[in-house]
């Protein structure tokens, strides 16, 4: 048994057999072999070798009766890399030296040599990296006796264990399948922590080094409330682990059957409760749990799951499902929000040197605009269906804000001229996410029909924290008083005159719920999951005694004071709240 | 054992990419002597003439200057084959 500590982003206990991915989502065994086991590992290698050579030169020939000579001549390159004594030798010294696995050998030397091509200047060259990749890929396939694993199709429980969860691979996991992810990287709001979240499944980030620790098939247990992950547990441990799940299964039975009462404080104030959501579908789960509507629908999955910009009709199909299912239920779609991410940046000719910083968000947007109106004409197309309500992200200058709203404006107008209906009157929103725009309220309320505060990256601004990195992902807080300080002003100064919500992670945490309603926040957007406990903790208080937690919260220094007090406070009213 | 060597300089239009780095390779394992091909200059080099990965690593771009030297008894009938190899611009064109 091994017990791991790492950041808890995703509540719950998934108890279940571990698969161990690496980037192209091959397991690899991560074990040294016994010195007696050195040339059986050698002999498996070359087995794999020939075995993969007489696939290809099948396949090649295959492709010459067909008159391609083309595809031919790149599969007689992959075989005459596989024949090629250098690399092969340095894979046999790999094992015999270093007695690692025939999978793990190939590994090693093939990133050599990707690394030594993938610096060559001349581009052609360059771009052979892709044949290295292919060509390892095909030899550990072979080694491991299995085809590329494919995580939309599972066939029974497993808890994913991964360096850190690729946004491709996210979207397509099976979930029905996937009980817990734990990973070496990432912090409270890595990618891996929102998708957890918003799936409702436990996660565990930050580990360091699990992929090492932790063999396919080993039995896992990743405690999604209190940041361990245990390897392979004592039968004890495992029975309490067991015992602990079930009780929080019924737990959250009780809560469930919240979801028809209103989001209502003892003294009669009712609070809206929404949901933000990646994918029409969990529109679904979301009203279930008891969202009155969508209050963040990010569009980066439209992006991020295909390999190419999505057209007009593939965003206005996406936002036609999801208005469907809300049936008249609003629906908040938020423009692009790409840029700093991982993704993006590999995209990029010269990767940003600061990427947050950088050519992020409503930015890339205006640089980009034929793409923007795109997706603009397809919201604007929806708007007829439902409650549609627009909302710009990362808004930093007023100048930014008018001419996204002037862009929608052409579009409308494109749209009038070709006798296409939309909605004229479409509330426009902007997120408050950048200290100048917090600080700004006053006059940006002036121009739009609602805000929405986005936490995350308010927080990342005003701290100066990379929310990613796993050495300064503790300075990340909320209760931080500076924080506290633009939340408060953003929905004083904006409730004067228009809507404001929340739809950053804090208004999901039960932690910081008494605090936000004390400060008059009236409308909070979250993930599904979290709808629940946050609504039986409003309608466990009263306005009036929110607004002394909150009066009393703003008069400390410190987010430590700010914290304790919370939990004490929260605790007074719901023992199983945090 | 005799040893051979030939000046040459890189004139196809792609260089030493993926299809004539194999047929250069394919004919060099026709012969018993060892060949190397050697790129001076900023970035020197020597590759093993049998081996496909090393003479991508080479990075022979057209116009690139490289010396073909072979050891063992057909040294010379190796030197010669190959670098006709070049001359005819590996076919292309």
């Amino acid at each position: 048994m091994e017990i791991k500590k790492g950041i808890a982003v995703s509540p719950g206990l998934a108890i279940s057999t571990a698969i161990v991915l690496d980037a192209e989502n091959l397991v690899i065994p991560h074990r040294l072999i016994p010195v007696a086991n050195v040339n059986p590992e050698i002999e498996r290698f070359h087995h794999a070798l020939n075995d993969s050579i007489q696939d290809l030169s099948h396949q090649r020939d295959e492709l010459l009766a067909h008159q391609r000579k083309e595809v031919a001549a790149i599969l007689d390159f992959h075989i005459g890399v596989l024949q090629d004594k250098s690399l092969i030798d340095q894979i046999d010294e790999e094992i015999r030296s270093h007695l690692s696995t025939a999978e793990y050998a190939v590994g090693v030397v093939m990133k050599k040599f990707a690394a030594v091509f993938s610096t060559m200047s001349d581009r052609y060259l360059a771009e052979r990296v892709k044949d290295i990749h292919d060509i390892e890929r095909q030899l550990l396939q072979r080694l491991l006796g299995q085809h590329r694993l494919d995580l939309s199709h599972l066939t029974s429980d497993v808890v994913i264990i991964a360096h850190d969860l690729l946004p491709s691979q996210a979207a397509s996991l099976d979930r029905r399948h996937v009980k817990g992810f734990a990973t070496d990287a990432g912090g409270r709001t890595s990618h891996t922590a929102i998708v957890a979240r918003s799936m409702g499944i436990p996660a565990v980030v930050g580990l360091t080094d699990i992929t090492s620790d932790v063999s396919a098939g080993d039995m896992v247990i990743v405690d999604g409330n209190h940041g361990i992950v245990i390897i392979n547990p004592d039968p004890q441990i495992l029975e309490e682990n067991r015992g602990a799940e079930i009780r929080r299964l019924k737990l959250e039975s009780e809560r469930a059957t919240l979801h028809e009462l209103p989001a209502q404080t003892l003294d009669g104030h009712l609070i809206s409760l929404m949901a933000n959501i990646e994918f029409p579908n969990e529109v679904d789960d979301a009203l279930k749990r008891g969202a009155e509507g969508v209050g963040l629908y990010r569009t980066e999955f439209l992006y991020l799951a295909s390999d190419h910009e999505p057209s007009e009709e593939e965003h206005y199909g996406a936002y036609a499902d999801a208005l469907l299912r809300l049936k008249n239920r609003p629906l908040v779609i938020r423009t692009l929000d790409l840029g700093a991410d991982k993704y993006t940046q590999a995209k990029f000719h010269n990767p940003e040197r600061n990427p947050f910083l950088g050519d992020r968000s409503i930015r890339m947007c205006l640089h980009d605009i034929p793409m923007f109106k795109r997706q603009l004409r397809a919201i604007m197309r929806s708007s007829v269906l439902g409650d549609v309500r627009v909302m710009f992200p990362m808004i930093t200058t007023l100048m930014e804000l008018r001419q996204a709203k002037m862009l929608l404006n052409d579009v409308m107008e494109e749209l009038e001229d070709e006798g296409v209906s939309y909605n004229r009157d479409i509330p426009i929103g902007m997120m408050i996410e950048v200290p100048s725009a917090a600080l700004m309220a006053e006059k940006f309320a002036k121009e739009v029909n609602f805000f929405s505060i986005g936490t995350n990256d308010l927080i990342q601004y005003t701290l100066a924290v990379d929310r990613t990195n796993e050495k300064v992902a503790g300075l990340f807080c909320p209760g931080h008083p500076a924080v506290l300080g633009l939340v408060r002003d953003v929905i004083r100064k904006g409730s004067r005159s228009i809507g404001v919500s929340m739809c950053g992670e804090m208004a999901g945490e039960p932690l910081y719920t008494l605090l936000l309603l004390g400060l008059g926040l009236t409308t909070f957007s979250m993930n599904s999951p979290d709808i629940p406990e946050v609504k039986k903790l409003i309608r466990s208080t009263t306005m009036e005694h929110a607004r002394q937690v909150a009066r009393r919260v703003m008069s400390f220094d410190s987010e430590r004071q700010v914290m304790h007090y919370l939990r004490d406070e929260t605790q007074k009213i719901d023992p199983e709240a945090l | 054992m005799s040893t051979a060597s030939r000046d040459i300089i890189v004139s196809n239009s792609l260089g030493l990419h993926a299809r004539p780095a194999m047929q250069f390779v394919d004919l060099a394992n026709q012969f018993r002597s060892k060949v190397t091909v050697s790129k001076g200059g900023g970035e020197p080099y020597d590759a093993d003439g049998k081996s496909v990965m090393q003479m991508i690593i080479l990075a022979a771009t057209q116009g690139t200057p490289l010396r073909i030297c072979a050891e063992g008894d057909d040294a010379d009938a190796a030197v010669e084959k190959l670098a006709r190899l070049f001359q005819d611009k590996f076919g292309e064109e």
